[in-house]
Protein backbone atom coordinates (compact mmCIF):
# COMPACT_ATOMS: atom_id res chain seq x y z
CA UNK A 1 0.00 0.00 0.00
CA UNK A 2 1.53 3.39 -1.03
CA UNK A 3 1.67 5.78 2.32
CA UNK A 4 -0.73 8.79 2.08
CA UNK A 5 1.85 10.61 4.32
CA UNK A 6 5.58 10.22 4.26
CA UNK A 7 7.14 12.17 7.89
CA UNK A 8 11.29 11.01 8.06
CA UNK A 9 12.86 12.73 10.25
CA UNK A 10 10.99 15.54 11.29
CA UNK A 11 12.65 18.30 13.34
CA UNK A 12 10.84 21.86 14.49
CA UNK A 13 12.51 24.40 16.32
CA UNK A 14 12.15 27.79 17.85
CA UNK A 15 14.60 30.51 18.00
CA UNK A 16 14.39 32.53 20.72
CA UNK A 17 16.13 35.18 22.76
CA UNK A 18 17.52 32.52 25.22
CA UNK A 19 18.54 29.84 22.70
CA UNK A 20 17.02 27.37 20.29
CA UNK A 21 13.98 25.50 21.32
CA UNK A 22 13.41 22.42 19.99
CA UNK A 23 9.98 21.30 20.12
CA UNK A 24 10.16 18.36 17.15
CA UNK A 25 13.37 16.27 16.99
CA UNK A 26 13.53 13.91 14.45
CA UNK A 27 9.86 12.22 13.75
CA UNK A 28 9.28 9.81 11.37
CA UNK A 29 6.43 7.85 10.77
CA UNK A 30 4.15 6.99 7.80
CA UNK A 31 0.23 7.17 7.27
CA UNK A 32 -1.93 5.22 5.37
CA UNK A 33 -5.85 5.24 5.26
CA UNK A 34 -5.72 4.30 8.40
CA UNK A 35 -6.67 6.22 12.54
CA UNK A 36 -3.41 7.26 13.62
CA UNK A 37 -2.89 8.66 17.52
CA UNK A 38 -0.05 10.99 18.76
CA UNK A 39 0.31 11.28 22.82
CA UNK A 40 2.45 12.81 24.91
CA UNK A 41 2.00 15.56 27.30
CA UNK A 42 2.27 19.29 26.95
CA UNK A 43 5.51 20.35 25.23
CA UNK A 44 5.93 17.03 24.24
CA UNK A 45 5.84 18.02 20.06
CA UNK A 46 2.80 16.42 19.11
CA UNK A 47 1.09 19.48 18.38
CA UNK A 48 4.15 21.07 16.54
CA UNK A 49 4.21 17.69 14.49
CA UNK A 50 0.76 18.00 13.32
CA UNK A 51 0.62 21.63 12.81
CA UNK A 52 4.08 21.37 10.50
CA UNK A 53 2.03 18.73 8.22
CA UNK A 54 -0.67 20.81 8.02
CA UNK A 55 1.73 24.09 7.07
CA UNK A 56 0.65 25.96 10.34
CA UNK A 57 4.19 26.27 11.87
CA UNK A 58 4.78 30.04 12.37
CA UNK A 59 7.02 32.00 10.36
CA UNK A 60 10.10 32.75 12.60
CA UNK A 61 10.62 28.60 13.38
CA UNK A 62 12.51 26.28 11.51
CA UNK A 63 11.18 23.29 10.22
CA UNK A 64 13.43 20.24 8.35
CA UNK A 65 13.10 17.00 7.61
CA UNK A 66 14.30 14.23 5.07
CA UNK A 67 11.31 13.58 3.47
CA UNK A 68 7.28 15.69 4.77
CA UNK A 69 5.43 14.27 1.55
CA UNK A 70 2.00 13.80 1.01
CA UNK A 71 1.11 11.63 -1.98
CA UNK A 72 3.57 12.61 -3.71
CA UNK A 73 3.92 16.01 -2.90
CA UNK A 74 7.06 17.26 -1.25
CA UNK A 75 5.41 19.84 1.26
CA UNK A 76 8.46 21.54 1.98
CA UNK A 77 9.59 22.72 -0.77
CA UNK A 78 5.79 22.89 -2.26
CA UNK A 79 4.91 26.58 -3.41
CA UNK A 80 2.65 28.59 -0.67
CA UNK A 81 0.07 28.38 -3.51
CA UNK A 82 0.38 24.23 -3.81
CA UNK A 83 0.02 24.24 0.21
CA UNK A 84 -2.81 26.52 0.33
CA UNK A 85 -4.94 24.95 -2.19
CA UNK A 86 -3.58 21.51 -0.03
CA UNK A 87 -5.03 23.00 3.32
CA UNK A 88 -8.45 23.03 3.60
CA UNK A 89 -9.07 20.66 0.42
CA UNK A 90 -6.72 17.51 0.91
CA UNK A 91 -5.55 18.23 4.15
CA UNK A 92 -7.96 19.63 6.86
CA UNK A 93 -7.62 19.81 10.78
CA UNK A 94 -9.96 20.37 13.86
CA UNK A 95 -8.23 22.13 16.33
CA UNK A 96 -8.90 22.01 20.00
CA UNK A 97 -11.46 24.70 21.44
CA UNK A 98 -14.44 25.82 19.01
CA UNK A 99 -14.88 29.06 20.70
CA UNK A 100 -11.61 30.53 20.08
CA UNK A 101 -10.58 28.45 16.68
CA UNK A 102 -14.57 29.62 14.88
CA UNK A 103 -14.55 32.86 13.00
CA UNK A 104 -16.58 35.16 15.70
CA UNK A 105 -18.39 37.39 13.69
CA UNK A 106 -19.10 35.05 10.95
CA UNK A 107 -22.44 32.81 10.95
CA UNK A 108 -21.47 28.98 10.79
CA UNK A 109 -22.88 28.34 7.59
CA UNK A 110 -20.96 31.28 5.94
CA UNK A 111 -17.77 30.26 7.71
CA UNK A 112 -18.48 26.27 5.95
CA UNK A 113 -19.23 27.86 2.91
CA UNK A 114 -16.46 29.56 2.54
CA UNK A 115 -14.37 26.43 2.72
CA UNK A 116 -16.28 25.42 -0.27
CA UNK A 117 -16.01 28.22 -2.53
CA UNK A 118 -12.12 28.17 -1.80
CA UNK A 119 -11.57 25.39 -3.16
CA UNK A 120 -14.20 24.13 -5.79
CA UNK A 121 -16.19 25.80 -8.49
CA UNK A 122 -19.89 25.52 -6.57
CA UNK A 123 -22.72 28.11 -7.21
CA UNK A 124 -24.09 29.74 -4.36
CA UNK A 125 -26.98 27.29 -3.97
CA UNK A 126 -25.28 24.51 -3.90
CA UNK A 127 -22.32 25.38 -1.73
CA UNK A 128 -25.29 26.00 0.75
CA UNK A 129 -27.22 22.65 0.08
CA UNK A 130 -23.73 20.68 0.61
CA UNK A 131 -23.09 22.85 4.03
CA UNK A 132 -26.69 21.64 5.08
CA UNK A 133 -26.17 18.48 3.98
CA UNK A 134 -23.11 18.49 6.32
CA UNK A 135 -24.33 20.01 9.36
CA UNK A 136 -26.90 16.96 9.25
CA UNK A 137 -24.24 14.74 8.73
CA UNK A 138 -22.70 15.87 12.27
CA UNK A 139 -25.86 15.33 13.94
CA UNK A 140 -27.05 18.96 14.03
CA UNK A 141 -30.86 18.46 14.08
CA UNK A 142 -31.95 21.63 12.80
CA UNK A 143 -29.25 22.74 10.06
CA UNK A 144 -31.50 25.36 8.96
CA UNK A 145 -31.34 26.98 12.26
CA UNK A 146 -27.82 25.97 13.31
CA UNK A 147 -26.65 27.82 9.54
CA UNK A 148 -27.15 31.59 10.45
CA UNK A 149 -26.00 31.06 14.20
CA UNK A 150 -22.98 32.67 15.17
CA UNK A 151 -20.59 30.70 17.09
CA UNK A 152 -20.95 32.60 20.41
CA UNK A 153 -24.87 31.29 20.22
CA UNK A 154 -24.04 27.92 20.32
CA UNK A 155 -22.55 25.39 22.86
CA UNK A 156 -19.21 23.69 23.32
CA UNK A 157 -20.02 20.33 21.66
CA UNK A 158 -22.43 22.26 18.74
CA UNK A 159 -19.53 24.51 18.07
CA UNK A 160 -17.20 21.63 17.45
CA UNK A 161 -19.75 19.58 15.26
CA UNK A 162 -19.68 22.44 13.15
CA UNK A 163 -15.66 22.81 12.74
CA UNK A 164 -15.89 19.00 11.76
CA UNK A 165 -18.52 19.63 9.34
CA UNK A 166 -16.23 22.71 8.24
CA UNK A 167 -13.46 20.43 7.83
CA UNK A 168 -14.65 17.91 6.38
CA UNK A 169 -16.98 19.56 3.47
CA UNK A 170 -14.22 19.70 0.94
CA UNK A 171 -13.96 15.90 1.57
CA UNK A 172 -10.21 15.76 2.53
CA UNK A 173 -8.19 13.11 2.59
CA UNK A 174 -5.57 13.88 5.17
CA UNK A 175 -7.66 14.98 8.71
CA UNK A 176 -5.87 15.46 11.71
CA UNK A 177 -7.42 16.20 14.64
CA UNK A 178 -5.86 18.21 17.74
CA UNK A 179 -7.43 17.22 20.77
CA UNK A 180 -10.65 17.56 19.04
CA UNK A 181 -13.10 16.74 22.12
CA UNK A 182 -10.60 18.33 25.52
CA UNK A 183 -12.72 21.76 25.50
CA UNK A 184 -15.59 19.32 25.88
CA UNK A 185 -17.70 17.64 28.58
CA UNK A 186 -17.92 13.97 29.00
CA UNK A 187 -21.04 13.29 27.53
CA UNK A 188 -21.00 15.31 24.74
CA UNK A 189 -17.05 14.12 24.02
CA UNK A 190 -18.69 10.85 23.13
CA UNK A 191 -21.28 11.98 20.78
CA UNK A 192 -18.44 14.04 18.95
CA UNK A 193 -16.08 11.38 18.92
CA UNK A 194 -18.80 8.75 17.32
CA UNK A 195 -19.80 11.27 14.66
CA UNK A 196 -15.76 12.08 13.69
CA UNK A 197 -15.61 7.90 13.61
CA UNK A 198 -18.39 7.84 11.64
CA UNK A 199 -17.65 10.06 9.20
CA UNK A 200 -13.89 9.30 8.85
CA UNK A 201 -14.82 5.62 8.22
CA UNK A 202 -17.15 5.98 5.69
CA UNK A 203 -15.18 8.23 3.67
CA UNK A 204 -11.87 6.24 3.91
CA UNK A 205 -9.89 9.41 5.30
CA UNK A 206 -6.34 9.14 6.84
CA UNK A 207 -6.81 10.41 10.60
CA UNK A 208 -4.32 11.72 13.03
CA UNK A 209 -5.15 12.15 16.19
CA UNK A 210 -3.42 14.49 18.65
CA UNK A 211 -4.02 13.58 22.38
CA UNK A 212 -2.60 13.30 25.63
CA UNK A 213 -5.34 11.01 26.85
CA UNK A 214 -4.05 7.84 26.39
CA UNK A 215 -6.75 5.70 27.00
CA UNK A 216 -9.03 7.67 24.78
CA UNK A 217 -6.70 7.69 21.76
CA UNK A 218 -6.04 3.99 22.14
CA UNK A 219 -9.89 2.98 22.31
CA UNK A 220 -10.14 5.33 18.51
CA UNK A 221 -7.20 4.52 16.90
CA UNK A 222 -5.28 1.77 15.35
CA UNK A 223 -1.82 2.54 15.99
CA UNK A 224 -0.33 4.78 18.81
CA UNK A 225 2.77 6.97 18.24
CA UNK A 226 3.80 7.86 21.93
CA UNK A 227 5.74 11.40 22.34
CA UNK A 228 8.28 12.84 24.91
CA UNK A 229 10.72 15.65 24.69
CA UNK A 230 10.28 15.77 21.03
CA UNK A 231 10.82 12.21 20.15
CA UNK A 232 9.09 9.06 19.59
CA UNK A 233 9.26 6.84 22.65
CA UNK A 234 7.20 4.18 21.50
CA UNK A 235 5.12 2.92 18.71
CA UNK A 236 2.83 0.18 18.96
CA UNK A 237 -1.00 -1.40 17.88
CA UNK A 238 -3.66 0.28 19.94
CA UNK A 239 -4.78 -3.11 20.45
CA UNK A 240 -1.44 -3.93 22.14
CA UNK A 241 -1.20 -1.13 24.68
CA UNK A 242 -1.25 -3.25 27.95
CA UNK A 243 2.41 -5.01 26.50
CA UNK A 244 3.86 -1.07 26.23
CA UNK A 245 7.29 -1.81 26.90
CA UNK A 246 8.51 1.84 27.45
CA UNK A 247 8.08 3.14 31.39
CA UNK A 248 6.73 5.75 29.94
CA UNK A 249 4.04 4.87 28.26
CA UNK A 250 3.16 2.44 31.11
CA UNK A 251 3.78 5.26 33.87
CA UNK A 252 1.04 7.15 31.71
CA UNK A 253 -1.42 4.31 31.51
CA UNK A 254 -1.43 3.79 35.46
CA UNK A 255 -1.24 7.59 36.83
CA UNK A 256 -4.96 7.72 35.38
CA UNK A 257 -7.24 7.66 38.58
CA UNK A 258 -9.56 4.59 37.69
CA UNK A 259 -13.18 3.88 38.81
CA UNK A 260 -13.05 0.68 40.80
CA UNK A 261 -9.22 0.53 41.66
CA UNK A 262 -8.35 2.01 45.06
CA UNK A 263 -5.13 3.32 44.33
CA UNK A 264 -3.28 5.51 47.05
CA UNK A 265 -1.17 7.28 46.19
CA UNK A 266 -1.30 7.38 43.04
CA UNK A 267 1.56 5.88 41.18
CA UNK A 268 3.05 9.22 39.75
CA UNK A 269 5.70 9.32 36.94
CA UNK A 270 9.48 8.91 37.69
CA UNK A 271 10.98 11.06 34.55
CA UNK A 272 14.42 9.50 33.68
CA UNK A 273 16.76 11.96 31.94
CA UNK A 274 18.05 9.60 29.30
CA UNK A 275 14.27 9.59 27.93
CA UNK A 276 14.76 12.73 26.48
CA UNK A 277 17.84 12.28 24.67
CA UNK B 1 -23.35 10.66 62.84
CA UNK B 2 -20.87 13.38 62.96
CA UNK B 3 -21.37 16.73 63.14
CA UNK B 4 -22.35 18.63 59.57
CA UNK B 5 -19.38 21.28 58.97
CA UNK B 6 -20.63 22.55 55.85
CA UNK B 7 -24.48 22.16 55.27
CA UNK B 8 -26.70 24.11 51.95
CA UNK B 9 -30.20 23.79 52.37
CA UNK B 10 -32.42 24.39 49.87
CA UNK B 11 -29.77 27.16 48.06
CA UNK B 12 -30.97 29.27 45.19
CA UNK B 13 -28.54 31.24 43.24
CA UNK B 14 -30.22 33.26 40.08
CA UNK B 15 -28.17 35.70 37.82
CA UNK B 16 -30.84 37.65 36.77
CA UNK B 17 -33.33 35.30 35.28
CA UNK B 18 -31.19 32.35 35.24
CA UNK B 19 -31.57 29.62 38.07
CA UNK B 20 -27.67 28.70 38.39
CA UNK B 21 -28.79 26.48 41.70
CA UNK B 22 -32.62 25.89 41.95
CA UNK B 23 -33.54 24.54 45.58
CA UNK B 24 -30.33 22.50 46.62
CA UNK B 25 -29.23 21.37 49.81
CA UNK B 26 -25.88 18.91 50.74
CA UNK B 27 -24.57 17.61 54.27
CA UNK B 28 -20.49 17.56 54.53
CA UNK B 29 -19.37 16.27 57.84
CA UNK B 30 -16.55 17.14 59.49
CA UNK B 31 -13.46 15.63 57.96
CA UNK B 32 -15.30 14.61 54.97
CA UNK B 33 -14.22 14.59 50.95
CA UNK B 34 -17.01 15.24 49.66
CA UNK B 35 -17.47 15.59 45.69
CA UNK B 36 -19.62 17.37 43.42
CA UNK B 37 -19.81 16.17 40.00
CA UNK B 38 -21.90 17.16 36.53
CA UNK B 39 -21.44 18.71 33.18
CA UNK B 40 -21.06 22.40 32.65
CA UNK B 41 -23.53 24.74 33.38
CA UNK B 42 -24.95 22.16 35.97
CA UNK B 43 -23.95 24.53 38.90
CA UNK B 44 -21.44 22.37 40.71
CA UNK B 45 -18.83 25.42 40.36
CA UNK B 46 -21.76 27.72 41.52
CA UNK B 47 -23.07 25.52 44.85
CA UNK B 48 -19.09 26.29 45.71
CA UNK B 49 -18.94 29.74 45.20
CA UNK B 50 -21.70 30.28 46.99
CA UNK B 51 -20.62 28.95 50.08
CA UNK B 52 -17.58 30.97 49.80
CA UNK B 53 -19.67 33.82 49.17
CA UNK B 54 -18.45 34.39 45.39
CA UNK B 55 -22.20 34.06 44.08
CA UNK B 56 -25.66 35.86 44.68
CA UNK B 57 -27.55 33.88 46.75
CA UNK B 58 -31.07 34.50 46.46
CA UNK B 59 -32.57 32.20 49.20
CA UNK B 60 -32.12 28.95 50.99
CA UNK B 61 -29.10 29.23 53.76
CA UNK B 62 -25.52 27.64 53.94
CA UNK B 63 -24.26 27.02 56.96
CA UNK B 64 -20.17 26.57 58.24
CA UNK B 65 -19.44 24.99 61.53
CA UNK B 66 -22.98 26.03 63.31
CA UNK B 67 -22.85 29.59 62.18
CA UNK B 68 -25.30 30.30 59.41
CA UNK B 69 -24.04 32.95 56.44
CA UNK B 70 -26.13 35.51 55.10
CA UNK B 71 -25.69 37.00 52.03
CA UNK B 72 -22.53 37.25 49.80
CA UNK B 73 -20.40 38.78 52.99
CA UNK B 74 -18.37 36.82 54.64
CA UNK B 75 -15.79 38.21 57.98
CA UNK B 76 -12.23 37.53 57.85
CA UNK B 77 -12.89 34.66 60.42
CA UNK B 78 -14.54 32.91 57.77
CA UNK B 79 -12.16 32.79 55.27
CA UNK B 80 -9.09 31.86 58.08
CA UNK B 81 -11.02 28.58 57.86
CA UNK B 82 -12.09 28.26 54.53
CA UNK B 83 -9.88 28.28 51.33
CA UNK B 84 -10.57 27.56 48.13
CA UNK B 85 -8.55 26.50 45.30
CA UNK B 86 -9.20 27.60 41.59
CA UNK B 87 -9.08 25.59 38.25
CA UNK B 88 -6.85 27.41 36.21
CA UNK B 89 -3.39 28.28 37.96
CA UNK B 90 -2.63 29.77 34.86
CA UNK B 91 -5.27 32.52 35.54
CA UNK B 92 -5.58 32.25 39.53
CA UNK B 93 -1.82 33.78 40.33
CA UNK B 94 -1.08 37.32 39.85
CA UNK B 95 1.70 37.13 36.80
CA UNK B 96 3.46 39.94 38.03
CA UNK B 97 4.11 39.25 41.79
CA UNK B 98 6.35 36.73 43.22
CA UNK B 99 5.67 33.23 44.65
CA UNK B 100 7.02 35.24 47.75
CA UNK B 101 4.73 38.25 47.68
CA UNK B 102 1.09 35.68 46.56
CA UNK B 103 1.71 33.79 49.63
CA UNK B 104 2.35 36.93 52.36
CA UNK B 105 -0.67 38.10 51.12
CA UNK B 106 -3.09 36.00 52.63
CA UNK B 107 -0.71 36.49 56.37
CA UNK B 108 -1.16 40.36 55.81
CA UNK B 109 -4.56 40.63 55.61
CA UNK B 110 -4.60 38.38 58.46
CA UNK B 111 -2.22 40.20 60.49
CA UNK B 112 -0.03 36.71 61.17
CA UNK B 113 2.98 37.40 62.54
CA UNK B 114 5.90 34.72 61.93
CA UNK B 115 5.39 34.79 57.37
CA UNK B 116 8.97 34.38 56.73
CA UNK B 117 8.51 30.59 58.88
CA UNK B 118 5.24 29.99 57.42
CA UNK B 119 6.40 30.72 53.84
CA UNK B 120 8.58 28.08 53.99
CA UNK B 121 7.17 25.52 55.82
CA UNK B 122 3.89 26.31 53.28
CA UNK B 123 6.31 25.76 49.89
CA UNK B 124 8.22 22.83 51.94
CA UNK B 125 4.68 21.27 51.81
CA UNK B 126 3.90 21.06 48.78
CA UNK B 127 7.17 19.52 47.79
CA UNK B 128 8.57 23.25 45.97
CA UNK B 129 11.75 24.06 48.04
CA UNK B 130 12.50 27.48 48.81
CA UNK B 131 14.32 28.36 45.71
CA UNK B 132 10.93 28.79 44.40
CA UNK B 133 10.01 31.52 46.58
CA UNK B 134 11.57 34.73 44.31
CA UNK B 135 10.32 32.90 41.01
CA UNK B 136 7.39 34.57 39.01
CA UNK B 137 4.38 32.26 37.93
CA UNK B 138 5.66 32.60 34.27
CA UNK B 139 8.73 30.80 35.53
CA UNK B 140 6.67 27.33 36.56
CA UNK B 141 4.94 25.00 34.98
CA UNK B 142 1.13 24.02 35.62
CA UNK B 143 1.43 21.78 38.19
CA UNK B 144 3.88 23.90 40.08
CA UNK B 145 1.02 26.74 39.63
CA UNK B 146 -0.77 24.93 40.96
CA UNK B 147 1.09 23.78 44.20
CA UNK B 148 1.79 27.47 44.76
CA UNK B 149 -1.81 27.85 44.41
CA UNK B 150 -2.77 24.99 47.00
CA UNK B 151 0.07 26.62 49.02
CA UNK B 152 -1.94 29.96 49.45
CA UNK B 153 -4.95 28.01 50.64
CA UNK B 154 -2.89 25.99 53.13
CA UNK B 155 -0.66 29.02 54.58
CA UNK B 156 -3.87 30.31 56.94
CA UNK B 157 -4.26 26.62 58.14
CA UNK B 158 -8.16 26.77 57.21
CA UNK B 159 -9.83 23.58 58.39
CA UNK B 160 -11.78 23.49 54.85
CA UNK B 161 -10.93 23.63 51.30
CA UNK B 162 -12.96 24.07 48.67
CA UNK B 163 -11.61 22.43 45.23
CA UNK B 164 -13.07 23.44 41.91
CA UNK B 165 -11.35 21.48 39.04
CA UNK B 166 -7.71 21.44 40.74
CA UNK B 167 -6.37 19.33 38.63
CA UNK B 168 -8.31 19.53 34.53
CA UNK B 169 -5.96 21.98 33.30
CA UNK B 170 -3.11 19.70 34.31
CA UNK B 171 -1.50 16.59 32.46
CA UNK B 172 -2.51 13.12 33.72
CA UNK B 173 1.12 12.57 35.23
CA UNK B 174 0.89 15.95 36.83
CA UNK B 175 -2.71 15.40 37.63
CA UNK B 176 -1.60 12.03 39.66
CA UNK B 177 1.54 14.24 41.78
CA UNK B 178 -1.38 17.03 42.51
CA UNK B 179 -4.20 14.48 43.49
CA UNK B 180 -1.05 12.49 45.62
CA UNK B 181 -0.40 16.20 47.35
CA UNK B 182 -4.04 16.81 48.46
CA UNK B 183 -4.29 13.57 49.98
CA UNK B 184 -1.40 13.90 51.93
CA UNK B 185 -2.06 17.49 53.29
CA UNK B 186 -6.14 16.16 54.22
CA UNK B 187 -4.53 13.54 56.38
CA UNK B 188 -2.06 15.34 57.76
CA UNK B 189 -4.53 18.71 58.89
CA UNK B 190 -7.61 16.11 58.81
CA UNK B 191 -9.28 19.19 56.50
CA UNK B 192 -12.58 18.52 54.48
CA UNK B 193 -12.63 18.89 50.94
CA UNK B 194 -15.28 20.01 48.92
CA UNK B 195 -14.21 19.13 45.44
CA UNK B 196 -15.68 19.90 42.25
CA UNK B 197 -14.81 17.88 38.99
CA UNK B 198 -16.42 16.30 35.69
CA UNK B 199 -14.33 13.56 36.37
CA UNK B 200 -15.85 10.45 38.01
CA UNK B 201 -12.46 8.91 37.92
CA UNK B 202 -10.95 11.84 40.09
CA UNK B 203 -13.92 12.00 42.73
CA UNK B 204 -14.34 8.62 43.23
CA UNK B 205 -10.24 8.31 44.12
CA UNK B 206 -10.62 11.19 46.13
CA UNK B 207 -14.16 11.56 47.71
CA UNK B 208 -16.14 9.66 50.28
CA UNK B 209 -19.66 10.65 48.79
CA UNK B 210 -20.63 12.83 46.06
CA UNK B 211 -23.56 14.31 44.69
CA UNK B 212 -24.49 14.32 40.96
CA UNK B 213 -25.62 17.71 39.39
CA UNK B 214 -27.41 18.36 36.76
CA UNK B 215 -29.33 21.84 35.41
CA UNK B 216 -28.90 23.60 39.05
CA UNK B 217 -30.17 20.20 40.94
CA UNK B 218 -28.68 17.56 42.66
CA UNK B 219 -30.25 13.90 40.88
CA UNK B 220 -28.70 12.07 43.57
CA UNK B 221 -26.36 11.67 46.19
CA UNK B 222 -24.24 8.45 46.83
CA UNK B 223 -21.20 7.16 48.03
CA UNK B 224 -18.44 6.45 45.76
CA UNK B 225 -18.73 3.21 47.21
CA UNK B 226 -21.80 2.25 45.64
CA UNK B 227 -21.13 4.27 42.15
CA UNK B 228 -17.59 1.55 41.78
CA UNK B 229 -20.24 -1.41 42.13
CA UNK B 230 -22.61 0.07 40.27
CA UNK B 231 -25.67 0.77 42.77
CA UNK B 232 -27.33 3.44 41.04
CA UNK B 233 -30.59 5.22 40.93
CA UNK B 234 -30.51 7.71 38.44
CA UNK B 235 -30.34 7.16 34.37
CA UNK B 236 -28.11 10.09 34.49
CA UNK B 237 -25.54 9.25 36.70
CA UNK B 238 -25.33 6.14 34.36
CA UNK B 239 -25.16 8.23 31.53
CA UNK B 240 -21.94 9.33 33.36
CA UNK B 241 -20.55 6.33 34.46
CA UNK B 242 -20.88 5.05 30.81
CA UNK B 243 -18.79 8.25 29.56
CA UNK B 244 -16.41 8.22 32.09
CA UNK B 245 -15.29 4.85 30.48
CA UNK B 246 -13.79 5.97 27.51
CA UNK B 247 -15.09 5.48 23.79
CA UNK B 248 -16.36 2.50 22.36
CA UNK B 249 -16.68 1.73 18.58
CA UNK B 250 -20.31 1.27 18.24
CA UNK B 251 -21.40 -2.81 17.69
CA UNK B 252 -17.43 -3.65 18.88
CA UNK B 253 -18.93 -3.35 21.83
CA UNK B 254 -19.83 -6.78 23.48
Amino acid sequence: MKPLLTVDDLKVSFPTRTGVIEAVRGVSFTLGRERLGIVGESGSGKSQTGRAIMGLTPAHAQVTAKTLSFEGIDLLSAAPKVRRDLRGKRIAMILQDPKYSLNPVMSIGRQIVETLTRHENVGRREARERALDMLEAVQIRDPGRVYDLYPHEVSGGMGQRAMIAMMLVAGPELLIADEPTSALDVTVQLEVLGILDKLVADRGMGLIFVSHDLRLVSSFCDRVIVMYAGKIVEELAASDLANARHPYTQGLLNCMPAIGSDRHPLPVLDRKPEWAL
Amino acid sequence: MTTATVSAENLVVTYDEFKALDDVSIVVASGESFGLVGESGSGKSTLLRAVAGLAPVTSGSIRVHDRVLTGNRRDKAFYRDVQMVFQDPYGSLHPRQTIDRQLLEPLAIHGVADGERRILKALDEVGLGSGFRFRYPHQLSGGQRQRIAIARALILEPSILLLDEPTSALDASVQAEVLNLLEQVRRDRKLTFIMVSHDLGVVTHMCDRLAVMQNGRVVERLSSADLVAGRIAEEYTRNLMVASKGFQRKGAAA
